[in-house]
């Protein structure tokens, strides 16, 4: 990353909003405002060019200083029974800060986007996977397969940067390059080639989503289907799909969780997994689920090393108690098993507290409207803009260094979690 | 504030004292002379107790992606071992893999000072220092992995000189902040992307036509040349390999006398010998590390029970997940850079493989002589975890003991090993070197590992008990820098030590080269790869510490 001073124009900067971290944005910054110039997206010029509005914490909507807004959401969790801290949608420093806060306050640590991530950490915990990264599938992919997700929504530049690169380190010619979406239909082009070859689209519903799964990995494994069909696909057509992944050399399989939004998804997510790793006993490929969206692998992975444990773990009796179902926190706000909500939510104005009875806390990014204002809002700067930062990208491996882009005075996340911790 | 610490047993093998009485005074974190004018702030009295250096594990999982997958997937495991908050330590988990903090505390309490995480993947560099960022109390760092990154084997196919891949070597180290230099299963992780499915010390890579014997000559090379103290530390082909024992002798033979580590030697020393096509190759191998003095080794000693193996050899790992215990599992590849591969695993004492894998570890541990060249190691939590270490001390001090617990074994293993025969009971003088001196060398710590004036005050006291588990499970004073960290076993202060690192120079023309790989094939820029030194900073409780090269060590 290189800062030219004068013109105040940032280059390789890397996007925290969209779980691929794309690092090669160019960005200009005017006093406050914020204009992303060269390799914007849909996702990344909103995360990069929300406006700052209001700059001064509230208590019940009435305006006061930081001290007496920290001070108030420090009484508020200590005279709480069941406190919890969600959304940590915040950079690696917020995120360790929202730890400490939890196991001093004794709360439940939950992220936004756990509902979709836990479709995934469930099978980890399960059964696990053969899993490959994004500079491999850069280079090596052969066959992507798509399952139920339209990807280009939620990483509108995935295409662009892992399947339709200019070269392959390894010689393979580009276009040569296959993609199949089963399941969901593309909303858009981006998975068409350069030279124009679309993606192969074999369409069903989510509904149907899971029996289509099981009869692909059932042919990979040499069973005989009695039906003609499954889900409105001809089992013929997932006959060829099985044998082309056993053709290909390093297949691919990818999927966006929140997506794959029906009941019990983390069981097609497994036998997704099984079926790769299946076919590595006798070629390569691997699976590649795509999330990391506002900090939630950061969150799961501050809060693995630091608990043990992913998201949805309770710290009310003094060590980490995990459950993925007792502590989910939409659940325990929706049966009002919460007196206390922390709401952390640095990267996106419309991610705001689900509606409970609970005393609200919310750190949010500045602009945040609410339809119920909160009992304290502490306007927080976003990492990757108003302050430095590191935010893990949705593969689990790599980091992106974030920068200060400008001087907007905002605090960060880690600065008011920890103030509250160190005056609890 | 000077403190002295009167009339202990010190066992000091940097300075070649060997349980001589004698005081120690401690000022600033450091180990100083007597004051000339005699004025002591405080005294403890040692008398009686036995004193070394803080303990120094040289090689433990303790941070990075694959400790992460292994926490995350194991919840069941934690379990049985979390951690309640205190007044003052976080609340946490034990066991096979620990939370950092618990990890930091824990070691700590067994008067550990140090501990080296071995294999960072270079693009995953930052979260490994996070992670031991988050490592209360023990010093850390680190030995990036190469090997089977892409960069490396293209250069190599492209036959560049020695001084290009030092210098790709130099800058690696400088910007995933390491101390070493570590290469698992040499182009192996690489070779299995191409679907290669094991990789032997001559055979070629389908796509770059390297060998690993040609990958550990060069990398050792570029270690010794810029002069890392720390040798190229070796993790060799065929990993848990029946008859793998031959290509580890012509590993180490082979590598025409430069400096180099062997790591979890014991998984690397398999026979094909008896019924079960399994034995103990443990004589030859330690008559091989006997004869070469460049050679050292740790020993990746296994112990009975429940843990999880995490390791960058994807290849081996896949091979050996069907022996997944409970049944699950994770390979990845890994950014054109490794891989990894975690696979949890019970390691059976009525199992006569694991009973056979306890006795190799422990043949090798009694038949290298140098107490300098070889280190006690569990490949934390790979072949058990680090809390085992003083139930490993005793079966090396406590013949027997160690024949009671042989005797319990798998009696066809029993019958396949010589280990009741080993009279050898090493001594404390013997652990201070493996554990404390010789480890404290080998990384290169210049001022760690030992109790001479000018050291850093880590410092651990023991009560001489005869059961050598009991003596070194809890220790009666820990000092880091200075301060009492733990005392009668108990934590009292919570410190945060440094990350030792090498900062060996690099000419900054292999940017030329690295920059457009890195925008051509990568998914991140070369700039944002790099870690800074504000980073292992970072909120302020990190330091680095640079520690020195050897001198004419030089591009």
């Amino acid at each position: 990353m290189t800062e030219s001073t004068e013109a105040k124009i940032w280059q390789e900067v890397a996007s925290p909003f969209c779980g691929i971290a794309s690092d090669d944005l160019t960005i200009k910054v005017e006093g406050n405002t914020v204009t992303v110039q060269e390799n914007g997206d849909a996702i990344t010029k909103k995360g990069f060019e929300t406006p700052i509005s209001d700059t001064q914490a509230r208590i019940q909507g009435k305006e006061v200083s930081l001290e007496q807004a920290i001070s108030h959401a420090t009484d508020l969790l200590r005279n709480s029974k069941q406190p919890v801290i969600a959304g940590l949608a915040t950079d690696l420093n917020g995120a360790r800060s929202a730890m400490a806060l939890a196991d001093k306050s004794r709360a439940t640590i939950d992220h936004l986007h756990s509902k979709a991530a836990f479709r995934n950490i469930l099978v980890l915990q399960d059964t696990g996977w053969m899993n490959t990264t994004l500079t491999e599938v850069r280079n090596r992919v052969d066959l992507l397969v798509v399952v139920g997700s339209d990807i280009e929504v939620g990483f509108p530049r995935f295409f662009e940067r892992m399947v339709w690169n200019e070269e392959s380190m390894f010689g393979q010619e580009i276009e040569s390059r296959e993609v199949v979406y089963l399941g969901k239909t593309p909303s858009g082009d981006a998975s068409t080639s350069p030279k124009g070859k679309k993606a192969q689209i074999i369409a069903c519903d989510d509904a149907d989503l899971p029996e289509v799964i099981s009869v692909l990995r059932a042919l990979l494994k040499g069973k005989t289907i009695q039906a003609d069909q499954v889900g409105g696909i001809p089992v013929s057509q997932l006959a060829t799909l099985a044998d082309r992944l056993q053709q290909a050399k390093y297949s691919v399989v990818t999927w966006s969780a929140s997506m794959l939004d029906f009941d019990h998804a983390e069981v097609t997510v497994q036998n997704v997994c099984e079926m790769v790793k299946e076919l590595n006993a006798e070629t390569r490929s691997s699976g590649l689920p795509l999330g990391g969206k506002d900090g939630d692998t950061t969150a799961n992975q501050v809060s693995a090393w630091q608990a043990g444990y992913p998201m949805r773990t309770n710290f009310s009796r003094g060590y980490p108690d995990y459950d993925p179902y007792l502590s989910d926190t939409n659940r325990m706000l929706a049966d009002d098993e919460v007196d206390t909500l922390i709401w952390v939510s640095s990267f996106d104005i419309d991610q705001t507290p689900p509606p409970s009875t609970a005393k609200t806390v919310v750190l949010g990014r500045s602009g945040m409207r609410f339809e119920q204002e909160p009992d304290v809002f502490i306007p927080v700067g976003t990492p990757g803009i108003d302050h430095e930062g590191r935010a893990f990208r949705t593969d689990s491996v790599v980091s992106v260094p974030l920068r200060k882009l400008r001087d907007s005075g905002l605090p960060s996340t880690f600065e008011v979690l920890s103030a509250i911790e160190k005056s609890l | 504030m000077l403190t002295k610490l009167t009339g202990g047993r010190v066992y000091d093998p940097a300075h070649g004292i060997d349980g001589k009485v004698q005081d120690i005074y401690i000022r600033d974190g450091r180990i100083v002379d007597a004051p000339t004018d005699g004025k002591i702030n405080e005294e403890i009295d040692l008398r009686g107790k036995v004193v070394m250096a803080g303990a120094i594990d040289m090689h433990t999982h303790i941070g990075g992606g694959k400790v992460n997958i292994a926490r995350t997937m194991l919840p069941e495991d934690h379990a049985a071992d979390v951690v309640a908050r205190t007044e003052l330590m976080r609340s946490g988990c034990g066991h096979a893999a620990p939370s950092t903090l618990t990890a930091g505390y824990r070691y700590a309490e067994m008067g550990y000072t140090a501990g080296f995480e071995p294999a960072i993947l270079p693009i995953n560099a930052r979260q490994a220092h996070m992670e031991m960022h988050d490592t209360p109390i023990i010093d850390k760092g680190g030995y990036v992995m190469l090997g089977s990154d892409d960069f490396l084997l293209r250069m190599m196919a492209a036959n560049n000189d020695q001084e290009s891949i030092n210098n790709y070597v130099a800058w690696t180290m400088t910007h995933s902040q390491a101390i070493g230099v570590k290469v698992v299963n040499p182009g192996g992780i690489n070779a299995f992307k191409f679907n290669q499915r094991k990789l032997d010390l001559d055979e070629q890579n389908k796509y770059y036509g390297v060998t690993p014997r040609d990958i550990l000559m060069r990398l050792a090379q570029a270690v010794n040349e810029l002069g890392v103290p720390h040798p190229l530390h070796v993790h060799g082909c065929n990993l848990g390999v029946p008859g793998n024992l031959g290509t580890t002798i012509d590993t180490m033979e082979g590598i025409n006398g430069l400096p180099m580590h062997m790591t979890h030697i014991q998984f690397h020393s398999y026979g094909t010998e008896g019924d079960f096509k399994f034995s103990s190759g443990a004589a030859e191998i330690a008559e091989s590390i006997n004869k070469n003095k460049n050679i050292t080794v740790d020993v990746g000693q296994i112990l009975f029970g429940q843990t999880v193996t995490a390791s960058g050899d994807n290849m081996r790992q896949f091979a050996g997940s069907p022996h997944s215990h409970p049944n699950k599992w994770v390979c990845m590849d890994i950014e054109c850079d490794a891989g990894c591969g975690v696979v949890p695993f019970k390691y059976k004492d009525q199992s006569y493989v694991n009973a056979l894998q306890w006795m190799i570890g422990l043949e090798v541990f009694l038949m290298v002589d140098d107490p300098w060249r070889i280190f006690l190691t569990t490949d934390h939590p790979n072949g058990a975890p680090f809390t085992s270490y003083p139930h490993l001390i005793r079966l090396l001090m406590d013949k027997t003991f160690r024949n009671d617990v042989l005797s319990t074994l798998h009696p066809e293993a029993q019958k396949a090993s010589h280990l009741a025969s080993l009279e050898r009971e090493y001594s404390l003088y013997e652990i201070a070197i493996m554990t404390r001196a010789g480890a404290a060398k080998l990384v290169g710590l210049a001022d760690r590992g030992h109790l001479g004036v000018g050291g850093a005050a880590d410092i651990t006291v023991y009560t001489d008990h005869v059961d050598r588990e009991k003596m070194f499970s809890k220790p009666d004073y820990v000092f880091k820098d200075g301060t009492m960290v733990v005392k009668d076993g108990e934590l009292i202060n919570v410190t945060w030590g440094t990350t030792h690192v090498v900062k060996p120079d690099y000419d900054i023309s292999i940017e030329k080269a690295l920059k457009p790989y890195f925008d051509r094939y990568h998914t991140q820029k070369m700039g944002n790869f790099k870690m800074s030194n504000d980073e292992i900073v970072d909120d302020g409780r990190g330091s680095l510490t640079i520690q020195p090269l050897h001198k004419g060590g030089a591009l």
